[in-house]
């Protein structure tokens, strides 16, 4: 694939809390690229940032209390971390855009679903009410939603949460982004309806050519959905890989331990499980972030951050036994 | 071990809707549970799946007895809960015990965590102060915290380590029974891993029977030796936990299986989509309750009710297909 196909790259992002606590580092040196129609998975567990990173791109990040420290986010060639705030609500929708977990918070309660999708037109464009109404009905066809023209008048307590969460699609694609953040979206759904809507975010994505960023912690998810896999732990990417590689040969120890934790259907010999937690993240230690829970750790993984090391094509980690002296230094004990 | 702890025969639980606001009148029932049996054998797990709505709640608070049924019975070792008064409710109440899905809510924050594990204990029978604070010491240790933990509030601890203290409270009383209501969902992954094998261990040890109340289908196989499949408040398939995962009859399981996503992007299942969503409890469908979604439904599953049908194995399903 070309570089002319990557939709947004983010390099080197930094977004930090400050409190009385100190620096809290939820996105601490992070880049990644993302191409055309492309799905990429950013996994990890619950405080390891991967949330910030979504609210980072959307210029969204709480305030005041958080902000982007240093760090780019191009989208279509523009520097998103530069923009004003009048700016990025013009391209918030329009270039990139947003779906939530909970499909029962996300929609307001007092307004009509028709009134909440052509909103989402009428923030970028004018047009006539007639006009908007219609492609409103549109844009929740597009989704799937039975009978759009009944369910317009419709408020968001009658829809179930599956219906819910299609109408929050159609308002993020409503004005054509090149690029949907989808944070956990399924959580709150049943297993049947969330593979329909699986399905539904695949379809839309084949019509449309959309590259989504899927933000999960479910590899079940992962193996359905994504081309390309971004593991984070800690406020750091830890190993990016395209997903196949990831699942057969995953290369960090984060990786295959939170793999090897995942309880299959098909099997019932006893879990592995990962000792201890992750570190806070505003008393994060000097080398790996992973080492305190590394069955593989060595005295210099506490010292030193690993860098990225290449592990095989389009495949990096960070981590120590990637580099060459790392099989020197074994022989070096075991002599 | 094999002997039979929990009967539920028939049970059933219909709330009433109501309208107006002084002259309340009834215009109809939520038929939460409707007619469901099974038994629960001492230390073993009987896992009941089923979707959001199904009735899986309301048949855990109907077996803590929070919940009084519309008909039907729940024997403990052959002995009807509804029976229980007095002294003998309590004895009940440090007999069956349950954990949360949410360890966040469903702890005090203004208790210590020896006092939290303690409760049910202290509440339900005369223990002196010794005998109290060596049993918080021995579960504590047992669910892998240590003793000096009890001093802590629920605030202090991580979310794996709160869902501990949780299981700790449980077990304070030397149940024979714990319910555990979604144990799991609310933890990260690798959490999870550590108290799934803990429940695990700790059923081995001391000998207490589970009922899992859970969604994910990957954690009732791990964990239970029996697994209930419940739509629309009725059990559609009853089965030893292997057979029914090697060989699921119902329609409903079936979709329900090949919803679960893949271990492996390489996998290739065909996937049964089912259409629309999970009928309202109040009026549900004639006949067989899922004939409007299954893929497979005939003229006379809009008739007629099926019937339990025992397909060897201990195996058990309610479809027409197999009649």
């Amino acid at each position: 694939m070309s570089n002319n196909d990557v939709v947004l790259q983010v390099n080197d992002l930094h977004t930090y809390f400050f409190n009385r606590r100190g620096i809290t580092k939820a996105v601490d040196g992070i880049s990644f690229t993302l191409r055309e129609g492309e799905t990429l998975g950013i996994v990890g567990e619950s405080g390891c940032g991967k949330t910030m990173t979504a609210l980072s791109l959307l210029g969204l990040v709480p305030q005041p209390g958080a902000r982007i420290v240093s760090g780019e986010i191009i989208l279509d060639g523009e520097d998103l971390v530069q923009k004003s705030k009048q700016e990025m609500r013009e391209i918030r929708g329009r270039k990139i855009s947003m779906i939530l977990q909970d499909p029962q918070t996300s929609l307001n309660p007092v307004f009509s679903i028709g009134n909440q999708v052509i909103e989402a037109f009428a923030i970028n464009e004018k047009g006539n009410r007639k006009a908007m109404i219609n492609r409103a009905v549109e844009a929740l066809r597009n989704v799937r939603v039975a009978a759009p023209e009944t369910r317009m008048k419709d408020y968001p307590h009658q829809m179930s949460g599956g219906m819910k969460q299609r109408v929050i699609g159609a308002i993020s694609i409503a004005s054509s982004p090149k690029v949907i953040i989808a944070d956990e979206p399924t959580t709150a759904l049943d297993v049947t309806i969330q593979l329909q809507y699986l399905r539904l975010l695949k379809e839309i994505q084949s019509e449309t050519g959309l590259a989504i960023i899927f933000i999960t912690h479910d590899f079940g998810i992962v193996a359905r959905m994504c081309d390309r896999v971004a593991v984070m732990y800690a406020g750091r990417i830890v190993e990016t890989a395209d997903v196949r590689t990831l699942f057969n040969k995953p290369v960090h120890p984060y990786t295959q331990a939170l793999m090897a934790s995942v309880p299959q259907m098909d099997r019932t010999d006893r879990l592995f499980a990962i000792d201890g937690q992750p570190p806070a993240l505003w008393d994060l230690p000097e080398g790996c972030r992973f080492a305190e829970r590394c069955s593989h750790a060595r005295p210099h993984c506490h010292q030193e951050y690993p860098g990225m090391f290449q592990a095989g094509d389009d495949h990096h980690a960070s981590c120590w036994m990637l580099d060459e002296s790392w099989s020197n230094t074994e022989q070096e004990v075991t002599a | 071990m094999n002997q039979e702890l929990l009967r539920v025969e028939n049970l059933k639980k219909h709330f009433p809707v109501t309208e107006g606001l002084v002259l309340q009148r009834t215009v109809g029932y939520v038929q939460a549970v409707d007619g469901i049996s099974f038994t629960i054998n001492n230390g073993e797990t009987l896992g009941l799946v089923g979707e959001s709505g199904c009735g899986k709640t309301t048949t855990s608070k109907l077996i803590l007895r929070l919940e009084k049924p519309t008909d039907g019975n729940i024997y403990l070792e052959g002995q009807d809960i509804q029976s229980f008064r007095g002294d003998g409710l309590r004895e009940f109440r440090t007999q069956v015990q349950a954990v949360f899905q949410d360890p966040w809510s469903s702890l005090s924050p203004r208790m210590r965590v020896k006092d939290i594990v303690s409760e049910a204990l202290v509440v339900n029978r005369n223990v002196s102060d010794q005998e109290r604070d060596d049993r918080v010491e021995e579960v504590l240790t047992q669910v892998g915290l240590h003793q000096g933990q009890g001093e802590l509030y629920p605030h202090e601890f991580s979310g794996g380590q709160r869902q501990r203290v949780a299981v700790a409270s449980a077990l304070a009383s030397y149940p024979k029974l714990i319910i555990l209501d979604e144990p799991v969902s609310a933890l990260d992954v690798s959490i999870r891993a550590q108290v799934m094998n803990l429940l695990v261990d700790l059923q081995k040890e001391t000998g207490v029977a589970f009922l899992l109340v859970a969604h994910n289908l990957a954690t009732v196989r791990y964990m239970a030796h029996q697994t209930a499949v419940m739509y629309l408040g009725q059990i559609v398939e009853y089965s030893p936990t292997e057979e029914l995962y090697e060989n699921p009859l119902h329609p409903y399981t079936k979709a329900l299986f090949s919803a679960a996503l893949p271990a492996h992007p390489d996998d290739q299942r065909e996937e049964v989509v089912l259409t629309g969503e999970v009928p309202s409890p109040i009026n549900p469908p004639s006949g067989c309750r899922f004939h409007p979604r299954c893929p497979f439904a005939m003229d006379r599953c809009a008739v007629e009710v099926p019937l339990q049908l025992d397909k060897g194995n201990g195996h058990f399903v309610s479809c027409h297909l197999y009649d």
